[in-house]
């Protein structure tokens, strides 16, 4: 129980009072890979976003090690976020720095290493997602791929203890896509950390993560191991996993009857 | 139809009062965000290089500009004020005519102007895209601020970059000025020189331009960064949000030149 490092709890969000999250509850334990699913705009980017404390939730609250994560003030907040390492949906990557800053960056703001440290420590890092080759480069060098690479040699370059990847497969090829999900195994199990995939890949990610959370319509409509998930026969999870266009989540946006409308505006 | 006028008349006073209410908040999220500038401030002069590298990079992208800019200005000055100074016999107070224009008022003005131009719209744009590509949040995420890493070093770039254009635009005038009085119309040059330095006052001229260049730096530099940090973080957003730079920073040079002016001549 004491073991879940992230633990959400009836969590309750929207913008500018359109309900996004609608009493959301997920625990991330330590040490393992978690999946968030479910669709574009079903509110994923924010959630990672109420983790990281960057959005205060209207109702019930997100706690990171135990502590409560909105009561923090800046202080404290920066305290967990040093804990965290969070990968953006395209790297995010600073394009006025090279490949080598970037990756020194959160070294260089946090730490007081000396430069040769600092350089050992790169160069692990990007050997690490096999890009050492490219320190020198500058972000718009680098193709989609590399820049996800880099962008999560930077996410863990203080080795924090929660990492989060924000759709890391968006728009990457499939040999890219294998890469990417080992990366992100390979270096959980290596930090010995906990990590939160959010992505709506249900091959790739049912092939490496522990566990999963489907969430639709603000609330968590589904959830277990990829084996469970693969045999569920919930219709929404069917529909997701077997890639189904239309099912609970429905193909069309909410629009009046289609019959009615084409009829309108011809004398019948 | 009384009715409808009406209801067309609400209509429109509900769009204004709209507007207004709008740009109250966006006035009150500016000064709000000036604040965090200036609390955050410390970071930027603790690290100086990042400070030194803006500089280097906003003085260097308009220096060339204000430079031509200024040569310009300065020819024509003196082309304009011969001729009427001739009419009144008057022709080697050329010299006095085009440094004062230049250092009292066009040297600050048209130097802040140029300013907002070049180096401002490319700080709104910056600032607007790392914004969209979620640079600014990333770096939230590391817990280091945006606005003391990214925001503060630039505007102290700015602020001490514009009294130095400002400066360099007034001495490149006086050159061109010079071109054209002396060897050009064939004014003086003793007479061009010392009733320059004789009617040149530091106090009344020199420092009082340094300060009103000091000002145009923090208006022009704080509206680039507030257009940027503020844009919306779409392609359109930031161009707009570019646009709204030029026209915010220029209003506010000559709305702020008047008032500084109109308090610095004391009849
Ligand atoms: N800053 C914001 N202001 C207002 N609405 C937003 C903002 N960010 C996201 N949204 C809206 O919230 C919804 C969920 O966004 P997001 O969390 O990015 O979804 P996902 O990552 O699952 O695709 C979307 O409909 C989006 O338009
Ligand atoms: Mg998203």
């Amino acid at each position: 129980m004491t073991d879940n490092i992230v633990e959400i709890d009836n969590l309750s969000f929207g913008y500018k009072g359109r309900q996004l999250h609608k009493g959301i509850n997920m625990v991330f334990p330590r040490g393992k890979v978690v999946a968030i699913m479910g669709g574009s705009g079903s509110g994923k980017t924010t959630l990672l976003r109420l983790i990281g404390g960057q959005l205060k939730p209207t109702r019930g609250e997100v706690r990171v090690g135990g502590k409560v994560v909105h009561h923090q003030d800046r202080d404290g907040l920066h305290t967990l976020r040093r804990k965290m390492g969070m990968l953006f949906q395209f790297g995010a990557l600073f394009t006025d720095l090279s490949v080598y800053e970037n990756v020194a960056f959160p070294m260089r703001e946090h730490t007081d290493l000396p430069e040769t440290m600092i350089r050992d420590l790169v160069m692990m890092k990007l050997n690490a997602v096999g890009l050492r080759g490219a320190a020198q480069l500058m972000p718009t060098e680098l193709s989609g791929g590399m820049a996800r690479r880099v962008a999560l040699a930077r996410a863990v370059a203080l080795d924090p203890s929660i990492i989060m990847y924000d759709e890391p497969f968006a728009g990457l090829d499939p040999i890219s896509m294998g890469v990417v999900c080992n990366l992100i195994r390979s270096l959980n199990d290596a930090l010995g950390a906990t990590s939160i995939v959010v992505t709506h890949d249900v091959h790739e990610t049912f092939s490496f993560v522990d566990y999963v959370y489907f969430v639709g319509n603000g609330v968590v409509v589904a959830e277990g191991t990829p084996d469970e998930l693969r045999h569920s026969d919930l219709p929404f999870v069917h529909q997701f996993v077997h890639g189904e266009a239309d099912g609970p989540v429905p193909f069309h946006y909410p629009a009046p009857d289609y019959a009615a409308e084409m009829l309108r505006g011809h004398n019948v | 139809m009384f009715s409808g006028l009406l209801t067309k008349v609400a209509k429109v006073l509900r769009g204004v009062g709209h507007k207004l209410v709008d740009q109250l908040w966006r006035f009150g999220g500016a000064v709000r965000f000036s604040g965090y500038v200036l609390l955050y401030s410390g970071e930027s002069f603790r690290r100086l290089h990042l400070t030194i590298r803006e500089i280097y990079f906003t003085g260097v992208m308009s220096l060339i500009i204000i430079l031509v800019s200024a040569f310009f200005v300065g020819m024509v000055l003196a082309l304009q004020g011969y001729n009427t100074l001739q009419k009144y016999g008057s022709s080697e107070a050329i010299g006095v005519l085009v440094a004062l224009s230049l250092v009292r008022e066009l040297g600050p003005v048209v130097t802040a102007l140029l300013f907002a131009g070049r180096a401002g719209t490319a700080i709104t744009a910056e600032i607007g895209l790392m914004k969209a590509t979620e640079q600014l949040s990333a770096m939230e995420m590391m817990a280091v601020s945006p606005i003391a890493r990214v925001v503060a070093p630039r505007f102290w770039a700015g602020v001490i970059s514009m009294p130095l254009l400002a400066a360099l635009f007034s001495m490149v005038g006086v050159l061109g000025g010079y071109l054209v009085a002396v060897p050009l119309i064939g004014v003086d040059n003793g007479a061009f020189w010392s009733q320059m330095q004789a009617n040149v006052d530091f106090r009344e001229d020199i420092v009082n331009g340094v300060i009103k260049s000091v000002v145009f730096g923090v208006a022009c530099t704080m509206i680039a960064l507030f257009e940027g940090f503020d844009a919306p973080p779409t392609a359109e957003g930031v161009s707009r949000a570019t646009t709204r730079t030029v026209v915010n920073s220029s209003l506010a040079v000559l709305a702020l030149d008047f008032i500084m002016t109109s308090f610095m001549i004391n009849p």
